[in-house]
């Protein structure tokens, strides 16, 4: 009894020391002088390696499941006689939740992943100590242009996923099954609202970038320097940052969009 | 040292995501034609609303000319009022204008429908003033009250 009482008191400092290191590596990676000249071109190549390399998968999957929600909803709809709905449907779904939570899985897999095991790798070796060494900071140098292209690409990333499934959308449901096209759009623009709509879109996917890019760095900076340790690292960077943003959705969906 | 490569690469994926946020913001939710543009106010007092919305259209012949602004009831005689938001360069509408809540379709959304009367300087009836109440108004067709009407003509044919 004692015991157990004991390792869940191990179990809560262990996680709000996690937190705590986390916090104060965010904060001295990102409270500090900008410096323009050296840190440009690292947030080039980190904005590159983050946001463009993911813009296959992001376009990929966002015209499929905009696709995918065309058939679907057209089936339904038509039921109804209110296939006139479809771009509305398409559209409110894909910009409220499909678009950022999606964008924010794939991210996760996708970049959140890449980041942590380079910077994991970096720990082991000991090229964070060696920068430390020569007197760089390793988490202005290392740290912080890959939090920034993170927080800067996601949201550009799901408006592309957003826009490119509205397309995908207008492809399966006007080209293939003969909405007409006019109706598709003029529904849609009477029923999304820029404010209410598309702009808590792109809150939501700025609130995910904040969480997985914090979550990737960390992971990798506090991992265990062995290859054990790296493969750990990534793995939870992924299934962590996936739950929280799942879970962190319906908290800003339940504040958004309930009267 | 960043390449000329990967700075172009970069440069085109952010132009991408700006083209895609406003193709979002304009084509999609259509933000520069609804929420922009100079309205003013006039407000109507209904018997019943129905499920007339905020935000819903008012339309002159199924020209949209403005949206329902907000709707609340007044405290003294409990009758709904209504604040209709009309865009600016429609500002000439005549004191008979009547204004009636109609519905798009059988199940459609409802809709204010303004119905503009004549101007006519002999009878003194002249153009609507930003603030002012139209005073001819429809409620709206409650479908039980319809049902309930018919089902007492039948009672008082027999």
């Amino acid at each position: 009894m004692l015991e157990k009482i004991q390792s869940l008191g191990h179990n809560t400092i262990y996680i709000i020391a996690g937190l705590g290191r986390a916090m104060m590596m965010l904060l001295s990676a990102i409270v500090q002088v900008p410096n323009p000249k050296k840190g440009w071109p690292l947030l080039m190549n980190q904005l590159f390696s983050v946001g463009v390399l993911s813009l296959l998968i992001i376009i990929v999957s966002g015209t499929f499941i905009g696709m995918v929600i065309a058939l679907q909803g057209y089936t339904i709809l038509v039921g109804y006689g209110a296939e006139a709905s479809l771009g509305p449907m398409v559209a409110l779904s894909i910009i409220r939740e499909l678009g950022p939570v999606v964008t924010a899985l794939l991210f996760a897999g996708r970049a959140g992943s890449a980041l942590t095991a380079e910077i994991g790798l970096m720990k082991a070796t000991e090229q964070l100590s060696s920068l430390e060494m020569m007197a760089v900071d390793p988490l202005r140098r290392v740290i912080a242009p890959r939090f920034w292209a993170g927080l800067i690409s996601m949201p550009l990333l799901s408006a592309i996923f957003a826009a490119v499934a509205i397309l995908g959308g207008h492809l399966v449901g006007v080209d293939w099954l003969g909405v007409d096209s006019g109706t598709y759009w003029s529904v849609m623009q009477a029923e999304v609202d820029w404010s209410n709509d598309v702009l808590n879109g792109v809150i939501k996917s700025v609130v995910f970038a904040f969480v997985i890019t914090w979550i990737a760095v960390y992971k990798g900076y506090d991992c265990v320097p062995t290859s054990e340790g790296i493969s750990r690292a990534t793995t939870a960077t992924v299934v962590q940052s996936s739950l929280i943003v799942l879970g962190l959705d319906f908290i800003l969906t339940a504040l958004m969009f309930t009267n | 040292m960043v390449s000329k490569k990967i700075e172009l690469l970069v440069g085109l994926f952010v132009a991408i995501g700006i083209a895609a946020i406003l193709m979002l913001a304009l084509k999609v939710a259509n933000a520069g034609i609804a929420g922009n543009g100079e309205t003013y106010q006039l407000y109507a007092k209904f018997d019943n609303i129905g499920g007339l919305k905020v935000r819903s259209p008012i339309k002159v012949g199924g020209v949209v000319v403005g949206r329902v602004e907000n709707i609340k009831l007044d405290q003294e005689d409990y009758m709904p009022i209504v604040t209709l938001e009309i865009y600016s360069n429609y500002d000439n509408f005549s004191e008979a204008t009547s204004v009636s809540i109609l519905t798009a379709g059988l199940l459609g959304e409802q809709y204010l429908g303004l119905d503009p009367g004549f101007l006519d300087e002999e009878l003194d009836i002249g153009v609507l003033q930003p603030g002012d109440f139209i005073e001819d108004t429809k409620p709206a067709l409650v479908l039980e009250e319809l049902i309930g009407q018919f089902l007492f003509s039948q009672d008082s044919e027999d």
